[in-house]
């Protein structure tokens, strides 16, 4: 029995200190998955507080909250889907800031290649497929559409798109080869070997990427839940950010 | 109203093509394994049940590996007969055919056991080729059975998701089922489209699980 104790003792400390630290829910958008990973044990370290994910297509994610997900906070990749949170009642007010902005490329495979080095060629009839993301749920294919529509491009090529279900979708159909060339965003394909990037749409010209965080108001924990957003914020998991090819936002 | 006939025809079309697809392979690998003993039956029943067990989106992954552009069969494919499947209304047919296969064949295996060796023997004694002994004896007598294995694989078609989403993507008006338009309209926030498409899925599937219980009842009877 006595050699029992160290253990019954080490379980109660462990209990303890459980109990003491916050579990975080976060939903995100799938193109921040590799960063927040590598951002969310740097914020354990310092705070003790744990980080779960929910990745996803924001618009996804967004209609995900609406219909009660326990989320304590939301990191979408369009401002879009957070007002129609903030319209809807389910952030606490003054939680919103913007935290990065990215930019929209075009990627084909980086073996074998689409013959695409500008968007006007993607109406050529050797590019069979291009993934977007789906433009009514997926930040990147709302971008994607709206600037093809910009340039007239859309409904030359409106049919060739395949609509998929979140940016790293996109990546991996234009990585396997199924799709000839892909829309994503700079630090999606900044993480893939396998594709490169065929056309930078230029910042000035191109949608303006940002992400914005926000708090969801049924959170459990507000407190801990606005300390990570402001974590996000900050200089050390900025860094982070940085390293992943994010741009500061505005 | 249109883009709900589109969707629904088109997963009526698709489930019936596969359907067909895999009949002449399904009832012949039916016949096989409920009337010959041969090396390696086993490991090819097991192979052939794993679509009903392992995670569709598994299935999906393992189509999309070997159909996918750059994959064995999808290179090959559209090497020689210019022929593209991935994200394609083939890519559909491609999937439900693959789940629906483990049903139908068991169901034909069974069917077959279930008819007496004696008549086919007795065929045979009386100077009958054994080719004409399957059409003439085995496959009258095992209709029903396998009758009620098509519809049994015609449904499974009709709802099939977790493959058809890998393989064929989620495009409108070309690779959008029934399934796959539920899932899309929820996503989207239409919840209203999606309750119609959820009730003529409800209405397809009564009907065609009705039809094959009557087909199997009548044949105990």
């Amino acid at each position: 029995m006595k050699s029992c104790r160290p253990i019954i003792v080490a379980f109660i400390a462990l209990v303890a200190i459980a109990a003491s630290a916050t579990e975080l829910t976060v939903f995100a958008a799938a193109s921040l998955s590799d960063s927040l990973r590598v951002i969310a044990p740097v914020y354990a370290k310092a705070t003790g507080d744990t980080v779960r994910f929910n990745f996803g297509a924001s618009g996804t994610l967004a209609r995900q909250i609406k219909e009660g997900a326990p989320a304590d906070l939301f990191v979408s990749a369009d401002e879009l889907r957070v007002d129609q949170l903030e319209k809807a009642g389910l952030l606490l007010p003054g939680t919103r800031q913007t935290i990065l902005a990215n930019q929209l490329v075009l990627i084909v495979a980086a073996e074998n290649a689409a013959p695409v080095s500008s968007l006007a060629d993607l109406a050529k009839v050797g590019v069979k497929r291009i993934a977007i993301g789906e433009p009514a749920t997926v930040p990147v294919g709302t971008y994607t559409k709206a600037h093809l529509e910009k340039l007239g491009l859309w409904t030359q090529v409106a049919g060739k798109c395949v609509p998929l279900e979140n940016v790293r979708a996109v990546l991996a159909a234009v990585e396997s080869g199924n799709a000839d060339a892909g829309f994503v965003y700079r630090t999606d394909a900044l993480i893939s070997q396998k594709v490169r990037v065929a056309v930078m749409v230029p910042l000035a010209e191109g949608p303006k990427i940002t992400y914005p965080v926000a708090v969801v108001r049924s959170t459990r924990a507000p407190e801990a839940a606005k300390t990570f957003a402001g974590f996000l914020a900050g200089p050390e998991a900025q860094k982070i950010f940085a390293k992943f090819g994010f741009l500061p936002p505005n | 109203m249109g883009e709900v006939l589109q969707i629904t025809f088109f997963t009526l079309g698709v489930a019936l093509l596969g359907t067909l697809l895999i009949l002449p392979p399904g009832i012949a690998l039916g016949w096989w394994l409920a009337r010959r003993d041969w090396p390696g039956k086993a490991v090819v029943e097991t192979f052939v049940a794993l679509p009903l067990v392992i995670p569709p989106v598994a299935t999906g992954l393992i189509l999309l590996k070997l159909f996918g552009r750059r994959g064995p069969f999808g290179y090959f494919l559209e090497r020689t007969l210019g022929v593209e499947i991935v994200f394609t209304w083939k890519a559909v047919v491609l999937a439900t055919a693959v789940m629906s296969f483990p049903l139908l064949v068991r169901t034909a295996r069974v069917a077959f056991e279930e008819i007496n060796p004696r008549f086919e023997e007795a065929a045979c004694t009386l100077g009958a080729a054994p080719w004409d002994v399957f059409w003439t004896i085995t496959l009258p007598l095992g209709t029903r059975g396998l009758l009620a294995g098509c519809v049994l694989a015609f449904a499974r078609a009709l709802g099939e998701f977790g493959a058809t989403v890998m393989i064929a993507g989620m495009i409108p008006g070309q690779t959008i089922t029934l399934a796959l338009g539920i899932y899309q309209e929820v996503q989207l926030g239409r919840d209203t489209e999606a309750l119609k498409l959820l009730a003529i899925s409800v209405v397809l599937a009564f009907a065609a699980v009705w039809l094959s219980e009557r087909l199997l009842r009548g044949r105990t009877k």
